[in-house]
């Protein structure tokens, strides 16, 4: 594993990576836009308003994968001091706040013809509303320090609390008996929804996982090259501080 | 054991010598609970009603208040540094602080509920369980503000961000509370809502002081 905490080494394969990443995420999302627009059937009961279920359940999706992902780089950078793993769980959390945001406010779009209301206080929707603040936390936490080392440990240690939250809100819909409908896909004896509606919600999926990599790719590249100017003009201010560094 | 006790012990007498928060908090309380008649109107009704939430809410708020003093005084004169070097673990430190805070703020704002629910008209079949509810619930309001109030310690606008931390983290213990005390008004039986608002408890007493003893050991650096 720490052979890939040389940031110059992490440099070369992100730039290897990249092009192929934008690639597969533009032919995913492209592909996935189309059945799901166009190629894919109305439902019975919800017509053609089934179609925004294809945004939402990816960014729900997504929201969690996200905060795992974040969770777990926590740990790795808290247990073994990895530098890039702090790097990438403070470039993810603004990725996964946004696709947090949008599962909620897609959800909120489809809750109003199908539900009858834009929110309400469900197990499901409290939760992943609770998961937003979470990462919102992160985010300011992160930032609200002078010592940026500081600032990444605690928001590892607020992300490895917040954790809590994740097998809340996957089993919410099952502990809960309220208006969110239960899971569909990942349940026990396979998935309940009609093949023409699950190879555009999968191909969204991994369209939506292709750009989650592709942003977390440039921003922790972007957090590097800052981390190197703020180095380098200290070394150009004080050059005797810096070199005790 | 000796050292947990002399630590609660140390932390009461700086309160009661110093004019601690104790009072404050329960000021603010009283003020937060008479601000709801103004707000919503004098309607005995609708006062009764919302009784439960109002007070757990402002609990929960006056607790968040003196939380972010927990630390801040010990690490800027030191001495958090030197109850870090004591040969009792730091998250046995850490929960004696956290007990103190709670016989400080949590205890009180336990004890007075029920006269604040008896000026919003609460129907007397919730008291036995309001209290019961917030003496389980509100050391976990402690626990989890002692974590957010190390996390934050010496960062830039500590305050809020300690409120950003903390107040979606209560969110469970607030909806088991009040449902804890609306089921004894209904009628229902109450005994789930208490069994989760312990079972929060018993999860947090020993992994709060762990988490919170990591943070301040990062504050600490």
């Amino acid at each position: 594993m720490h052979r890939f905490a040389n940031p110059a080494r992490f440099q070369r394969i992100a730039d290897a990576a990249l092009p192929w990443a934008v690639a597969v995420t533009v032919v995913l999302l492209a592909a996935g836009l189309y059945f799901a627009l166009f190629a894919s059937p109305a439902d019975y009961q919800q017509g053609e308003s089934v179609r925004i279920m294809y945004i939402h359940v990816p960014a729900a999706w997504m929201a969690l994968f996200v905060y795992t992902g974040i969770a777990l780089a926590s740990a790795v950078a808290l247990i073994w001091r990895h530098p890039l793993a702090d790097i990438a769980a403070r470039a993810a959390s603004p990725i996964g706040a946004g696709f947090t945001f949008l599962a909620l406010a897609s959800g909120s779009l489809w809750g109003k013809p199908m539900w009858g209301t834009w929110w309400v206080w469900d197990a499901r929707l409290t939760s992943v509303l609770i998961l937003f603040f979470l990462y919102l936390g992160h985010i300011a936490l992160a930032r609200a320090f002078d010592d940026p080392v500081r600032g990444a440990r605690a928001a590892a240690i607020l992300a490895l609390v917040g954790f809590v939250n994740i097998p809340i809100i996957k089993f919410s819909v099952d502990w809960w008996n309220t208006l969110h409908q239960p899971a569909s896909i990942l349940r026990f004896g396979g998935p309940s929804i009609d093949p023409s509606m699950l190879l555009p919600l999968f191909l969204m999926a991994l369209g939506f996982t292709g750009f989650f990599v592709v942003v977390l790719l440039l921003r922790m590249k972007t957090e590097l090259l800052a981390a190197k100017l703020r180095a380098a003009q200290l070394a150009r201010l004080q050059p005797a501080a810096a070199a005790g560094r | 054991m000796t050292e947990f006790l002399a630590l609660v012990r140390r932390d009461l007498q700086l309160a009661v010598r110093q004019g601690g928060d104790a009072a404050l908090v329960l000021v603010f309380y009283l003020l937060a609970v008479l601000l709801f008649p103004f707000g919503v109107g004098p309607e005995p009704n609708i006062l009764a009603r919302i009784s439960t939430g109002v007070l757990w809410v402002t609990a929960l708020l006056a607790a968040l208040l003196s939380l972010e003093r927990l630390f801040v005084a010990e690490y800027e004169d030191g001495s958090l540094d030197q109850l870090a070097l004591l040969p009792t673990p730091l998250p046995l430190v850490v929960l004696a602080k956290i007990v103190a805070h709670w016989l400080l703020t949590g205890l009180p704002l336990t004890l007075i509920a029920p006269f604040f629910a008896l000026i919003l008209g609460m129907d007397a079949a919730g008291y036995p369980v309001l209290i019961l509810a917030l003496v389980l619930g509100t050391p976990t309001l402690s626990l989890i503000g002692g974590l957010g109030a190390a996390l934050t310690l010496g960062a830039r606008r500590a305050g809020a961000l300690l409120a950003l931390l903390v107040l979606p983290l209560y969110i469970p213990v607030l909806i088991f509370g009040v449902a804890a005390v609306d089921a004894a008004m209904a009628g229902l039986t109450v005994a789930p809502h208490l069994a989760i608002l312990g079972a929060l408890l018993l999860a947090a007493i020993p992994l709060c002081p762990w988490a919170t003893a990591a943070a301040l050991r990062q504050a600490l650096g």
